[in-house]
């Protein structure tokens, strides 16, 4: 949820894009003044530096224009939130809001980015940075009160900007997909839903996999994209059960990753296939 | 457009060599090692030694099945003592298996170790209704002059008196401690200075459980970064004629946050040991001590700074004259970095401490016990290390399967029930100790491997004495489900000094004594320590190295509050220092 079009006529403070910035602005202040979730304020002023830094340079170098930078906020303030770094360094706060940004401009097909900015930098650091980066080490107090308050607040906002249906098409494949995980590794069915009621799950569905710049044209292409994500994660978690070492590096965070592996291919193909079309009536 | 092409090839450059930077600033967070001119080399002799001991975990209750090599993974822990008064170390070891025996091995001042635990009536400690041990700490808590013992356990605790004729009266039930508490640690400390050792029993699993006959499985953590719902830390003062009176409530440090280990000394110059506190699923915590009358949680710095604490450490690392705190945490590659805290006391200026780990001090993987010693005699503090979990089948690994409740809601897993079985699994498994050489400004660098240290057991405990008198530390480490190491020091560089207190006025064991030398231009500042690390204890002797500095003024600060200074003190040797009496004259 990155940047959505505001209707014609719409108030700036109902545009569901200033929407999603309020909701994530919320999950900040009130993770931070409970738990502390930042880990230092100097890690949020270098992730959201960074990114809007990095926004306003390459719009106005690759595009003539300074871009709006609401998705450089939403984007930096994802990271400062989910990446954990070893302790004492910042590098991969610069480095993550400079790749996630930059991704926008650089892994582009036909016009358009591929990646969610912020779930690049994050797939990214997990694949080739896991002796420095953890994903979420904080899980903001295992809370179920706060996290019931993002909830009902993400979904307010979800149904405002009109993506609601991916996030509810995930929420219920993501279920699914745990009773047949369950099914599949025995165990305890609430280990195997567990991981949705936590904190990286919300700053996922709310902000991440509804991104519309980074996933597909039409209503149901979305809603079927989503639930290929959650396949994938499922894959992901079944080889985390079974102890696939190939995958290993993927445990860590297997919906982020799934994400990063689906959402660029279906952007991919869904640009590919527009492209096609058209060429096809011209 | 070719002035577009130039900049989208310098944006492309750009992203590409941040890329690289990633990769490389990574390779680099792995830490950097030392070499083996570093002048510590230690050597593991504990067989020779005539030491065996092996520890044992604790079955638990059935219903803890699928997760017990988890939740029973404590109990291996060691403490120093001198429980002959003959100047020579002594070792006691917990085991945590019913009917398996602790031992206490008497130091033969010949280079070996003789097990002496059956005839001083303290090996049958793991009796059924009666709890396991979870570890020891020595200390004179009736003045006669002979360290007596304290075993933590998850079960009744036990207060074992030593009768000065190498046995031991269990004398628990008359003392008051008889409580049932499922407890890791214990520091003992005089914090209102009346010359009697008090006790602080640190609670981990609330105290109405009984593992081996549970009535629930909601017995876990209810948040992995703010639970409070551990077992109650008790405070027992002493009243004399043997016997404690609980005053945990009125004194305010019931703290329910799943503590594991304590550490007692002054931490703010005002004469009163504080209490710091390492508490798993939470923030560390401070207790000021305001005039022995009650404690008050301190703002420290500390509140918002939530791990998985293990083991404190105190030790003056820059040579300021100030006891700064290593808590050891829990770091995995690609699932969590919480690093261990090195936290540098500024509390006199500004009421707080200032985190400093970075390196290999933050990142040693799943640590547990901890020490600061100066292990080559160089005049700064060196920290050794415990690392490691569980470590089992190396091809299976449960970091996966706990990642899936460790974010999610807390009555999920508070339940262990909900917990995904852990099988035959490793849990950061198979780690190395570390063993940090402090090079002051320069930071610390790890020199375990060139230092002889590359076992790979699940370390608990960690003890530093100078075992056969030869002015260097030695290293001790008990490892959960595995053998004891003794790691001998084979080095003997640079100058020292070593002293042992004893307490007229105060507690006889001098156990909140601080001792500040000085040499060249530092001063370094150590504790008399009535439990410290994880589960331990130090000797009793303070151990200063000196390098090649001049030693100069010894000031002593009596836990009564008496200050004592002396000079001219010969480097190079064990000084017995005596509390002076009021008035006396110093030297």
């Amino acid at each position: 949820m990155t940047a959505v079009q505001a209707p014609v006529g719409t108030r700036w403070w109902a545009d569901p894009k200033y929407l999603i910035v309020l909701l994530i602005t919320l999950v900040l202040v009130a993770g931070e003044a409970r738990y502390s979730i930042l880990g230092g304020y100097d890690r949020l002023a270098t992730t959201l530096g960074t990114c809007i830094a990095t926004e306003v340079l390459l719009s106005r170098l690759l595009r003539g224009r300074v871009a709006n930078i609401s998705s450089a906020y939403i984007t930096g303030i994802s990271l400062a939130l989910l990446i954990k770094p070893q302790a004492n360094i910042l590098w991969p706060f610069a480095l993550g809001g400079f790749l996630a940004i930059g991704s926008k401009y650089v892994l582009t097909y036909r016009g358009r980015h591929l990646w969610n900015p912020s779930n690049f930098a994050i797939a990214l650091f997990v694949l080739v940075a896991a002796d420095s980066v953890a994903i979420l080490s904080h899980q903001w107090g295992n809370d179920l009160r706060i996290n019931l308050v993002i909830w009902a607040f993400g979904l307010a906002v979800a149904s405002r900007a009109r993506v609601l249906h991916v996030t509810l098409t995930y929420v219920v494949c993501f279920v699914v997909l745990a009773v047949a995980r369950n099914v599949i590794v025995a165990g305890p069915l609430l280990a195997e839903l567990a991981p949705i009621t936590g904190p990286m799950y919300q700053l996922f569905v709310f902000f991440m996999v509804t991104d519309p710049r980074t996933t597909v044209g039409t209503r149901r292409g979305r809603m079927v994209v989503v639930a290929i994500v959650a396949v994938v994660e499922t894959v992901i978690r079944l080889a985390g059960d079974f102890q696939v070492s190939l995958l290993r590096p993927l445990y860590p965070s297997p919906p982020l990753l799934a994400l990063a592996i689906v959402g660029p291919i279906a952007m991919w193909w869904d640009l590919h296939r527009q492209t096609r079309k058209q060429s096809v009536r011209a | 457009m070719p002035q577009v092409s130039w900049r989208r090839f310098f944006v492309t450059a750009a992203f590409a060599a941040a890329v690289a930077g990633v990769v490389a600033l990574n390779r680099r967070a792995v830490g950097s090692v030392g070499d083996a001119r570093e002048g510590i080399r230690l050597s593991e002799v504990a067989h020779q030694s005539g030491i065996d001991f092996v520890h044992q975990a604790p079955t638990l209750d059935p219903m803890l099945a699928h997760i017990a090599p988890h939740v029973a993974a404590l109990g291996a822990c060691v403490s120093v003592t001198d429980v002959n008064n003959d100047n020579w170390p002594d070792l006691y070891f917990t085991t945590s298996r019913f009917g398996a025996a602790n031992a206490l091995y008497l130091n033969q001042r010949d280079g070996t170790f003789r097990d002496v635990s059956a005839e001083a009536g303290v090996a049958e400690l793991n009796q059924a209704g009666e709890g396991v041990s979870m570890g020891a700490v020595w200390g004179d808590y009736d003045n006669d002059g002979f360290e007596d013992l304290l075993v933590t356990k998850w079960g009744y605790p036990q207060l074992l008196r030593n009768l000065g004729n190498g046995r031991f009266e269990d004398v628990t039930e008359r003392s008051g401690l008889r409580r049932w508490m499922n407890s890791n640690g214990a520091v003992w400390l005089d914090f209102d200075r009346d010359g009697l050792l008090d006790l602080y029993l640190t609670g981990y699993f609330r105290s109405d459980i009984d593992f081996w006959n549970l009535r629930t499985t909601r017995i876990m953590q209810h948040s992995w970064e703010f639970a409070s719902n551990g077992g109650k830390n008790l405070l027992f003062k002493n009243i004399g004629d043997g016997r404690f009176e609980d005053v945990t409530d009125t004194m305010g440090v019931g703290s329910t946050r799943w503590t594991l280990a304590a550490a007692a000394a002054d931490f703010n110059d005002d004469g009163w040991p504080d209490l710091y506190l390492a508490n798993d699923y939470g923030p560390e915590e401070l207790f000021l001590n305001r005039g022995g009358r009650r404690f008050e949680l301190a703002r420290a710095g500390l509140e918002d700074d939530s791990k998985s604490g293990m083991a404190v450490a105190l030790g003056d690392v820059y040579n300021r004259g100030r006891l700064d705190v290593f808590v050891t945490n829990i770091s995995v590659r690609g699932f969590l970095f919480q690093g261990n805290n090195l936290r540098i006391n500024f509390m006199r200026e500004l009421g707080r401490f200032d985190e400093i780990a970075s390196g290999v001090v933050a990142d040693a993987g799943w640590a547990w016990g901890a020490q600061f010693g100066d292990l080559n005699n160089d005049g700064l503090l060196d920290l050794v290390v415990a690392n490691g979990f569980i470590s089992a089948d190396s091809g299976r690994d449960y970091w996966y399967a706990m990642s899936k409740i460790a974010g999610a809601q807390g009555n999920i897993f508070e339940d262990a029930k909900n917990w995904p079985p852990i099988g035959t699994a490793s849990l950061s498994g198979y780690e190395r100790s570390r063993v940090l050489l402090n090079r002051g400004r320069e930071g610390f660098v790890d020199v375990a491997q060139e230092a002889g240290v590359a076992d790979l057991l699940d370390g608990r405990s960690v003890a530093l004495a100078d075992l056969f008198n030869r002015g260097t530390l030695d290293v001790v480490i008990a490892n959960e489900k595995g053998k004891a190491l003794v790691y001998r020091s084979t080095a003997y560089p640079g100058h020292w000094i070593a002293l042992k207190l004893i307490g007229t006025r105060s507690n006889r064991s001098a156990i909140g004594a601080e001792v500040t030398v000085e040499f060249g231009a530092v001063r370094q500042r150590q504790v008399v320590a009535g439990g410290m690390g994880f589960c331990s204890q130090n000797d009793r002797r303070l151990h200063f190295g000196l390098g090649d500095q001049r030693l100069g003024r010894v000031t002593i600060r009596w836990p009564t509050g008496t200050e004592q200074v002396l000079n001219g003190l010969a480097p190079d040797r064990l000084h017995v220092i005596t509390e002076p009496s009021p008035g006396a004259q110093q030297r």
